[in-house]
């Protein structure tokens, strides 16, 4: 029986396979080989087959079958057999196969063993590998080779004892005894293990901590050894280009952060010694700067005093300015922790870090672009910005949605002028308009919408831009959004800032239908094209034109947009007279606080059978924090109250200021007048009517009489809703007890601005005289922070041919309403 | 009371060739070997597409690689967040520095040829992920020792046994 082919001879032959399928051959015959090697328990070539394997392992074959013959190598006496075992076990075997801690008896024995090397050899494996349970059985026989005078096995029994604790985290204690006096070693690498030990309990347990801060006086003892290794002069052992032990004074720097991280003592105590390595450690090599990167690290995180922070924000400054690029890699990171910290120190490297934006690395680029915007106030925006915008119109796609949110938020707080911060906008949106987040979309809008003195300028230059280019969806969908708002401003050549263009209104309705029809847009863009045509039919003259399209993508095969362009139609028809009002100019939009709840409010309303379908409105009109306002325009039957609920529906302040009813309020909005069918029923049955969803009925909250003059009088009865508890509906009956009939009766009502408020319509419009039957009218009232219910009411009616006006204010609820 | 630290720790090293060929694995923590060869894969596609401008240093997952060309063989190490990525450029150097006193100029071939002996230089010079030696000198004198108890027979086998 020849013996089995040697390790490298079959690496040899293995390297001539020119093809996958040859070198597959190859390892399969061999495997075969070993493994009846194995069966046939061939102690002599075992290490060498085992071996093989492994170099076949490393290729990507299966060697699992090896995994005993480990085991049997590590048990042999040979220490050929035991090196491979053991370099074999760490390779093939791990803690999930159960067939490893048949490891630990030999382990065991060979950590007693009267050769260090085999003993050395145990301890890594057991450091490297070791399970829990192994690390529970062998936790003793470390502890005893920590406190050995052989700094061979000391080292390598403090590190062994990091991967115990690191598994078995209650064993720490156990090894605290055998920590006393590992630093008053001289071996640099017990010393340099010891240190990783310490850190390792320090880190792991806050007692550990303090009982090294205070009892063992931890702090002098590595501030005197760290002195050494800097004062002491050369020692070829430890030289890494000048520098005595680096990775020593690392690790050393590394403790001292740990004890003096929250302890003015212990950070007193290094201030000295890290301004010293800080001042005197070489740079011109890396060695040097990594030496000064963990300095730099340390100074920050403990209570230094303000001119040794200083000191190490000047270090990363320099480091900016550092050829090496990892050096400068790494200062952008540190410099970005402690941007928040130190933001006037880091402020003074604006430049450098700005420059870092045209590095040709990506995490560096990346790291710069963030401390950037860390960096933007209201004094550097200007410039900030500018490179800022380079950036964003030559970097990696990757990063340009990133940057534009960036800058949106920047300019958002720190604009100079709203003019600055448009022209910004629209200089992103046309640099990166489709990488910009979708949920930046509506936030533009709603800029816009607010810079009032800026739409003609607004929609001007997004007209111009979006005759160059169609094809990227978030610009196209903000300036639609803006034609079909402000299209009447274009026509009309009103621009202040810039000279105004010449438009006419085909040309702008081109531009929309363009859109329509392009392959570029997305369904969601068509949307906002759609509705932008529909909207200028109250702003141009062009109607016609409108109607054409509108009818046209009726029968569109998108679902979306075939129900817009359905219920624009039904505008033209049937509705219009409402359109006017719908299609108004957008009123100033506050920022919303959360549109959840009113859509909750709103949904219940859906149940109105209404003249159009029942849509829900927030996706006819978009953005969606518009939906506050709009929804009740286009509910269909939920009408004039609009008007009141509209600014009840701002985001919640302070108190409960009552909304004056009047103030920059445009009833243009219709009355009930219009006779919708489902409003009429017998009076008996008006409670119900229009409340089909709420089932939990008279959960006992009291009625109450809201208001008492001249013969009308108003109650309140109350219900809770079933879906939403913060809801409360109240159903108004309004009773006129004098022998004339209340005609064109309008109730209206607002609320403190916590509240919000949906009014739905009323049975009726004309009161008939001599209690004869109420008209009855459903609110809504959701009050998500459980405040006290006050409102103010405002009624309108005809009375013997004269108009009556009065307001109220109610603040007689029962608690039940709004508890 | 234990509280839980932030990770310190080197969870891999790597060594691979220009063409993406593993020449060295040591992982220090547990994971199963298809886990450990989908890491292999992404990292050294990851690694050999980064071009010769970039720094040395990556994030990739939840880690940080720091990784150094020698010659045809790429050295990557797996480091977590809180390391000092320099000081692993020179854990890095040494070791290639201790290969090299012990080969004698080293180059890919004695990684691929003597592999085994790779291993033994690299778990004389870190265990668990941290360095045990800073003395290049003592390193190569374990590794010498260890060498020629090799040849002290109690049965069979050489240095060159396998």
């Amino acid at each position: 029986m020849p013996a089995p082919i040697r390790l490298r001879e079959l690496i040899r032959t293995i390297r001539t396979a020119r093809t996958q399928a040859e070198e597959r051959e190859m390892i399969q015959k061999e495997s075969a080989a070993i493994r009846s090697s194995f069966r046939e328990e061939d102690n002599t070539y075992r290490c060498r087959n085992v071996a093989k394997l492994l170099y076949m392992h490393m290729l990507g074959y299966p060697a699992h079958f090896g995994q005993l013959e480990c085991l049997k190598l590590i048990a042999s006496q040979k220490f050929t057999d035991k090196r491979i075992g053991y370099l074999g076990a760490m390779l093939l075997l791990d803690e999930r196969q159960d067939v490893h801690l048949l490891m630990t008896n030999c382990i065991k024995n060979d950590l007693n063993h009267s050769t260090q090397y085999v003993q050395g050899l145990a301890l890594c494996t057991l450091g490297c590998m070791g399970s829990s349970e192994m690390c529970r059985d062998l936790a003793g026989e470390v502890e005893k080779l920590l406190k050995t005078s052989n700094s061979y096995l000391r080292k390598k029994a403090a590190l062994c004892a990091v991967h115990v604790i690191r598994k078995v985290p209650e064993l720490m204690e156990m090894f605290l005894p055998a920590t006393k006096n590992l630093l008053s070693e001289k071996n640099h690498g017990v010393l340099h293990t010891s240190v990783v030990l310490l850190t390792e309990m320090c880190e792991r347990s806050p007692d550990m901590l303090s009982h090294f801060r205070k009892n063992e006086k931890l702090v002098p003892q590595l501030v005197r050894i760290l002195k050494n290794l800097i004062m002491s002069g050369y020692s070829p052992e430890h030289d890494v280009s000048g520098i005595s032990d680096p990775f020593l004074q690392v690790r050393i720097l590394r403790l001292l952060r740990i004890l003096g991280k929250g302890d003015d003592d212990s950070s007193e105590a290094m201030n000295d010694i890290l301004a010293q390595v800080a001042t005197n450690t070489e740079t011109s090599k890396n060695v040097g700067n990594a030496i000064l990167y963990e300095t730099v690290l340390t100074i920050m995180d403990i209570k230094s005093e303000s001119g040794l922070r200083v000191l190490a924000i000047n270090i990363l400054g320099r480091f900016l300015l550092n050829n090496d690029k990892n050096i400068r890699y790494v200062a952008l990171t540190s410099l970005l922790k402690t941007v928040q910290t130190d933001h006037n120190a880091v402020q003074r490297h604006r430049s450098t870090i700005v420059d870092c934006l045209k590095d040709l690395d990506v995490s560096i680029k990346r790291r710069a672009m963030e401390l950037s915007f860390a960096l933007v106030n209201g004094n550097n925006i200007r410039g900030m910005m500018k490179e800022l915008l380079y950036f964003l119109d030559s970097c990696d796609p990757e990063f340009k949605a990133d940057c534009a949110s960036g800058i949106f938020l920047a300019a958002e707080k720190y604009a100079p002028s709203k003019r600055w911060h448009i022209d910004t906008i629209m200089r992103v949106l046309t640099t990166a308009g489709s990488y910009v987040r979708d949920d930046c979309v509506p936030n533009l809008i709603q800029l816009i919408t607010n810079s009032v003195e800026m739409h003609a300028y607004t929609v001007q230059r997004l007209y111009k831009a979006l005759l160059d280019d169609i094809s990227q969806q978030p610009f196209v969908q903000v300036s639609s959004w803006c034609i079909g708002e402000y299209g009447d401003l274009l026509v009309s050549g009103q621009c202040e800032e810039e000279d105004p263009i010449q438009v006419t209104e085909d040309e702008v309705l081109d531009v929309l239908e363009g859109l329509l029809a392009s392959n570029l847009s997305s369904p969601v863009t068509r949307g906002y094209a759609l509705t932008a045509v529909m909207k200028l039919s109250t702003r141009l003259s062009s109607v016609n034109r409108i109607k054409k399209v509108v009818s046209i993508y009726g029968s569109s095969i998108d679902v979306e947009l075939q129900q817009r362009a359905v219920e624009y139609n039904a505008l033209f028809k049937k509705y219009d007279h409402m359109r006017c009002a719908l299609l108004e100019r957008m009123p100033i939009m506050e920022k919303a606080a959360a549109n959840g709840p009113t859509e909750t409010v709103q949904t219940n309303g859906e149940a109105e059978p209404a003249g159009l379908e029942p849509k829900h409105p927030p996706t006819i009109i978009q953005p969606a924090n518009q939906a506050n306002d709009l929804l009740d325009l286009l509910g269909g039957n939920d009408v004039v109250p609009v008007i009141s609920t509209a600014p009840a529906m701002k985001p919640a302040s302070a108190g409960g200021e009552l909304l004056d009813l009047l103030g920059g309020l445009s009833l243009s909005a219709p009355t009930p007048a219009p006779p919708i069918p489902m409003s009429q029923p017998p009076f008996l049955l008006d409670g119900l009517s229009s409340q089909p969803l709420f089932n939990d009925i008279a959960t006992g909250i009291p009625p109450m009489t809201a208001y008492n003059k001249n013969g009308l009088k108003i109650d309140f009865t109350f219900e809770r809703s079933n879906t939403n508890p913060n809801i409360a509906i109240i159903t108004i009956h309004a009773a006129n007890s004098t022998e004339a009939e209340m005609t064109n009766f309008v109730f209206q009502a607002a609320v403190p601005k916590t509240f919000q408020l949906q009014l739905l319509s009323p049975s009726s419009s004309i009161i008939p005289a001599l209690n004869q039957g109420p008209v009855t009218q459903v609110i809504k009232v959701l009050n998500p922070q459980k405040q006290q219910l006050r409102m103010r009411i405002k009624l309108t009616y005809n009375h013997k041919g004269s108009p009556v006006q009065d307001l109220a204010e109610v603040n007689n609820f029962p608690p039940q309403s709004w508890q | 009371i234990i509280c839980c630290p932030p990770p310190l720790q080197m969870q891999f090293m790597l060594l691979f060739s220009r063409q993406g060929k593993l020449r060295l694995q040591k992982w220090y923590v547990p994971l199963s070997d298809k886990e450990k060869k989908k890491i292999t894969r992404e990292l050294v596609q990851t690694v050999l597409a980064r071009k010769p401008k970039m720094c040395s240093f990556l994030e990739w997952r939840d880690l940080k690689i720091v990784y150094k060309r020698y010659a045809s063989l790429y050295f990557c190490c797996a480091i977590e967040d809180q390391d000092n990525e320099l000081i692993t450029l020179e854990i890095i150097h040494r070791y290639v520095e201790l290969l090299d006193k012990y080969f004698g100029s080293v180059c890919e071939l004695d990684i691929i040829f003597n592999f085994e002996k790779a291993y033994f230089i690299l778990d004389e010079f870190l265990l668990g992920g941290e360095a045990q030696e800073t003395s290049k000198k003592n390193v190569l004198k374990a590794i010498e020792q260890a060498d020629l108890l090799q040849e002290v027979r109690l049965g069979g086998g050489d240095l060159h046994g396998i």
